[in-house]
């Protein structure tokens, strides 16, 4: 790479919300006031399946400090439309109906009504008073559940979608589809070693610290003002105008800052319950979760059954592939399955392919995008099934998934061709890393690998640049900064403007101040919206070239600039003097970026796992762990390197621990940080990282999104790892001790087995 | 969570005489589980009495005759730093390091763990182990209750109305004695133990002279493994003797299946955590006897 070309795109620079939000002033979702505000409480199913067959709210009304109390009665009624949600379309009685139940709940912690009060203490109370006269149904909580034969029915007037076609069929599948390239079960027959497993995953949780939060004033010229934290104001303010039945006129969405999304805070839950609150008590009303409604009422991504069958020759090339994934969508269809099908395989150029996906509604909180939706789930499966191809042919693992690496060229099955992608050099830096050959001593430790794909999205981002009369300007954009976005956005308009990062003032604006914007998210921002940044910065630069070139009276076309300086004709000047005279020269220079590029690049990630098993407890231990990630081109390489390792502890932390345990009611029992069990820092290792670049060809820079890639690889090298440490494979997650320790009791019972939990043989 | 009513008293007496005339009123000492559980309304009151201004409560002190006595609600972070109890009582300091973080054992007290009554309460175990006696007062005669009587149930402990813990009296360990606390989580940190063995042990010539077991998460209350401890008075200092009273824990245990482990994962941890328990217990002995 060429470092040099660049005099900001490549370094650190300090954050510019740094000082805020390390001194605690920047003011995340639940830090906002407003005077008069109320506070709400929403009242949740205690039911994982149940009719409503009456709701009576008049002793809440009555309770002292009750100024306000909404149920589903209180939403409007419109015709069904599709409600774009941010990285996909949901119809609008699905939206509307997790935002209050209607005739039904369809999970524990399902809204049903909702206080608002001169309290959160006396809301709580009085939602208390709330009788709500259930009839409990019974319910499905796994796919297998749900796809059962005499399953109950979540949804009644859901019909199963299959290849694209409605088939009038009820039932709790919401779609089957299929991806077919070239002849699989030709593929099959000349392999010479065909493996086929089957696996399943739990319901994991973004786990972002900071609760959904937000304060909403219905104003009385019935304007609905929204103060929240969200991955994307805009996407707020269109799902919230939605379920309200308003053009999005009438609703202004003022974004704070966030304290984590992951993709758990693109959808809306709270934003029309408050408005419909303030409406009716006449002041503005602040919602704030508990970390206990985050677990039962937002969307944890989806729990899930696959059965991989790949097939090999001796020499080293995979033949075929075959792919069962059914993802439980929660109770609305929507599970991230078909992102899982584009992922499953993505690495790999394999010749056949056909994969299955299957859509199924379970009485679960709707699933929601959570770091390369549906792709860890997937990479799992088909990173271990790998591995055992690896092993059975006597291949080290990194060499064997080179020799079938996806590069420029290979077509996917779900039918993309891949333009230049980093596969084989983020393979080739894992391979030639040292972590990759050191020694590993000492008994009960191995060493596993895996590789991950996401394809990473493009989408609208809007930017002004307003120059400053001392040559420094002023950045607004519509994207939330998660880790980090204000500097690596600016640091784009800077490199483009020839001025340093520090000249650059960021703010992130709302949805009455900045063009449309789409959510931060599918690792889009730096790509995107730094796009938007670069064109905003070509236009001031246009601009002042029209003013240098009205100072020399010259023509704007013959005016150059490069680094910070306006040439034509033997003279020149700064950006920065040329700013001080943009009122003598026609007044202020606003530029402006808007970008909606669709064909981003997709980023490969790798991981290299060190675990260490205890035996006699089943307790895995992470010693050392590896990422490696093509960033296309890093624009601040700390912040790539804090996406690696963000995303590489989340996948440990699907890896050994994080599940939703339910029970057979359908309660989750563990919905507190306590047992949830994300891991902490003292469950860690440093998380080595190694940046590979290969530069997205369209991106100015180069950039491609590195947000989420970082997650899929880490629960399969994981897994990999601990088969090496201990002769057994698991092929359910979490691998906690319980499981490994019951995974080494069977071993220990089945003298020479060493396989387990999996249906098929090889 | 509920509005209720806070009464700080200065004495006992005063204390006592607000529980027994508010029957549903609640101690407050650290408050760091009591007012999680009024916060998510696992439990209600109408009255929390802050016991932690009283002084007897408050204190620790030492008598190489009659051994500790710790103040009920004495904060952790006073108790790990204490070098008497460093010295003479390691698995206590060890175990009120290991109770939350800085934050919590700035409050949290080995009364509160014991009269919140949880089956998996880390301090317990441990107090068992070095054969504490539980002091308390009341509007009758004051009285003493080994700690391994205390619990009677999850939640539950033998605690009459307007009766309070005032303190705790822990034997001296005498010479060659050894005490460790071990448990098992899923993480290294933060997070309740699925299984926990506190032992304590006294060392003679290679001779275990006595033991004293307890176990934490694996029976109603936390549960005092009597005859493992019996087995091993006089047993020689050998990787067999250890193993038949860690079997002997294992057989003792009553655990249930739940979201942090099944009754048969549970039971296999009491062996293999008494086994290290002890282990660990004994060479702290050898090294007081060297």
């Amino acid at each position: 790479m060429s470092e040099s070309t660049y005099a900001v795109v490549g370094t650190r620079p300090p954050r510019h919300d740094a000082t805020d939000k390390v001194t605690g002033r920047a003011h995340y979702g639940a830090d906002f006031q407003l005077t008069g505000m109320l506070h709400g409480f929403i009242l949740r199913s205690p039911h994982a399946h149940a009719a409503i067959r009456r709701i009576d709210v008049s002793k809440a009304e009555a309770f002292p400090g009750v100024k306000a109390v909404v149920t589903s009665a209180d939403l409007p009624e419109s015709p069904e439309q599709m409600v774009d949600i941010g990285e996909g379309a949901m119809p609008l009685s699905y939206i509307r109906g997790n935002m209050l139940a209607r005739s039904k709940v369809l999970y524990k912690g399902h809204a049903v009504a909702a206080v608002a009060a001169v309290s959160p203490h006396v809301a709580e109370e009085a939602a208390s008073l709330i009788e709500v006269d259930y009839d409990v149904l019974p319910c499905a909580l796994t796919v297998e559940d749900a796809m059962r034969d005499g399953a109950p029915v979540i949804l009644p007037d859901l019909r199963t979608k299959e290849f694209g076609e409605q088939t009038g069929r009820p039932g709790n599948v919401a779609e089957h589809f299929r991806h077919v390239l070239g002849d699989a079960e030709n593929g099959f027959t000349e392999a010479d070693l065909v493996v086929e497993r089957e696996f399943r995953t739990a319901t994991v949780h973004q786990g972002y610290i900071e609760p959904h939060a937000t304060t909403v004033l219905w104003n009385e010229d019935g304007h609905v003002l929204v103060w929240c934290s969200s991955q994307g104001a805009f996407t707020v303010r269109k799902a919230t105008a939605a379920v309200l039945d308003l053009p999005v006129l009438r609703v202004s969405v003022t974004p704070l800052e966030i304290g984590g999304g992951f993709g758990g805070k693109i959808r809306i839950y709270l934003e029309p319950v408050a408005a419909l609150l303030s409406k009716k008590s006449g002041r503005p009303v602040k919602i704030v979760m508990s970390r206990q409604d985050v677990f039962e009422g937002t969307g944890p991504t989806p729990g899930s059954h696959m059965r991989i069958k790949m097939g090999a020759r001796k020499d080293g090339r995979i033949t075929a592939a075959q792919a069962y994934l059914a993802y439980e969508a929660g109770a609305y269809p929507g599970a991230m399955v078909a992102p899982g099908a584009m992922c499953v395989f993505a690495a790999y150029d394999i010749p056949n392919v056909v994969i299955d996906g299957y859509d199924v509604v379970v009485n679960k909180p709707s699933t929601a995008a959570y770091r390369a939706p549906g792709a860890t789930q997937a990479a799992f499966a088909t990173e271990s099934v790998v591995d055992e191809i690896a092993e059975n042919l006597g291949l080290d693992p990194v060499e064997f998934r080179l020799m079938n690496a996806a590069k420029e060229g290979t077509r996917r099955a779900d039918g993309p061709k891949f333009r230049r992608i980093g596969c084989v050099e983020v393979l080739e830096a894992m391979r030639n890393h040292p972590h990759y050959r050191a020694p590993l001593e000492g008994p009960n430790r191995g060493r596993g690998v895996a590789v991950g794909f996401w394809f990473n999205v493009g989408l609208a981002s809007s930017c002004t640049i307003s120059v400053n009369s001392d040559g420094t300007v002023n950045l607004l954009d519509g994207s939330v900064d998660l880790s980090g976005t204000r500097t690596s956005v600016s640091m784009q308009a800077a490199e483009t403007l020839g001025l340093r990062a520090e000249d650059v003032r960021p703010s992130v604006g709302d949805t009455d101040s900045i063009g449309f914007t789409e959510v931060t998210g599918g690792s889009r921002t730096t790509y995107a919206t730094g796009w938007a940044a670069v064109e905003a910065a070509r236009d001031v630069i246009g601009q002042m070239k029209e003013r240098a070139a009205l100072l020399w009276e010259t023509d704007a076309a013959s005016v150059e600039f490069d680094r910070g300086v306006f040439r034509a004709g033997g003279r020149s000047i700064t950006f920065q003097e040329l700013a001080a005279q943009l009122d003598e020269t026609g007044g202020p220079v606003v530029g402006r970026g808007a970008v909606n590029p669709s064909g981003a690049g997709g980023s490969f990630s790798g991981a290299i796992a060190d675990v260490e098993v205890d035996p006699e407890t089943g307790k895995v231990s992470v010693l050392r762990f590896t990422a490696v990630q093509d960033a296309g081109r890093a624009i601040h390489p700390s912040y790539v390197e804090g996406q690696m390792q963000g995303g590489s502890v989340q996948g440990i932390g699907w890896a050994l621990n994080e599940e939703y345990f339910m029970s057979a009611e359908g309660a989750m029992l563990n919905s507190s940080w306590l047992d949830y069990r994300m891991p902490t820092s003292l469950d860690l290792p440093m998380i080595d990282t190694v940046i590979v670049e290969v530069p997205d060809p369209e991106h100015p820079f180069g950039v491609r999104g590195v947000g989420e890639a970082n997650i899929v690889p880490p629960p399969a090298a994981v897994s990999n790892a601990v088969y090496r440490a201990t002769g057994v494979r698991l092929y359910r997650l979490p691998m906690n001790p319980v499981a490994v320790m019951e995974a080494l009791w069977q071993k220990e019972s089945e003298p020479g087995g060493g396989s387990l939990h999996s249906d098929a043989a090889a | 969570m509920k509005w209720f009513d806070y009464a700080a008293p200065r004495t006992v007496a005063e204390a006592a005489g607000i529980l027994a005339s508010h029957p549903g009123a609640l101690p407050l000492a650290g408050g760091t589980d009591l007012l999680g559980q009024l916060r998510s309304r696992v439990r209600e009151t109408d009255l929390v009495v802050d016991v932690k201004r009283i002084p007897e409560l408050n204190e620790i002190s030492w008598d190489a005759a009659r051994g500790l006595t710790l103040g009920a609600a004495v904060p952790c972070y006073r108790i790990s730093a204490h070098p008497v109890i460093r010295r003479a009582y390691p698995a206590l300091a060890d175990v009120a390091a290991l109770i939350g973080g800085v934050q919590i054992q700035g409050r949290a007290s080995i009364g509160g763990n014991l009269c919140n009554a949880a089956p998996s309460a880390d301090a317990v175990p441990v107090l068992i182990a070095l054969g504490a006696v539980c002091l308390v007062s009341g509007p009758g005669a004051s009285r003493e209750v080994r700690v391994e009587n205390f619990c009677t149930a999850p939640r539950r402990h033998v605690l009459e109305p307007g009766e309070i813990l005032v303190a705790f009296q822990l034997p001296p360990p005498g010479p060659g004695a050894g005490s460790y606390y071990l448990r098992f989580i899923p993480r290294n940190e933060m997070d309740i133990a699925v299984a926990g063995a506190g032992v304590a042990v006294t060392l003679d010539d290679g001779h275990i002279r006595s033991a004293r077991i307890a176990l934490a998460s694996v029976a109603p209350t936390p549960l005092f493994v009597e005859e493992a401890g019996e087995w091993l008075a006089g047993k020689p200092v050998e990787p067999q003797s250890l193993a038949a009273a860690a079997d002997l824990a294992r057989k003792a245990a009553r655990p249930i299946t739940d979201m942090r482990g099944t009754a048969e994962y549970r039971r296999h941890l009491c062996a293999v955590l008494t086994r290290r328990a002890l282990e660990a217990a004994i060479k702290r002995a050898k090294e007081e006897r060297s």
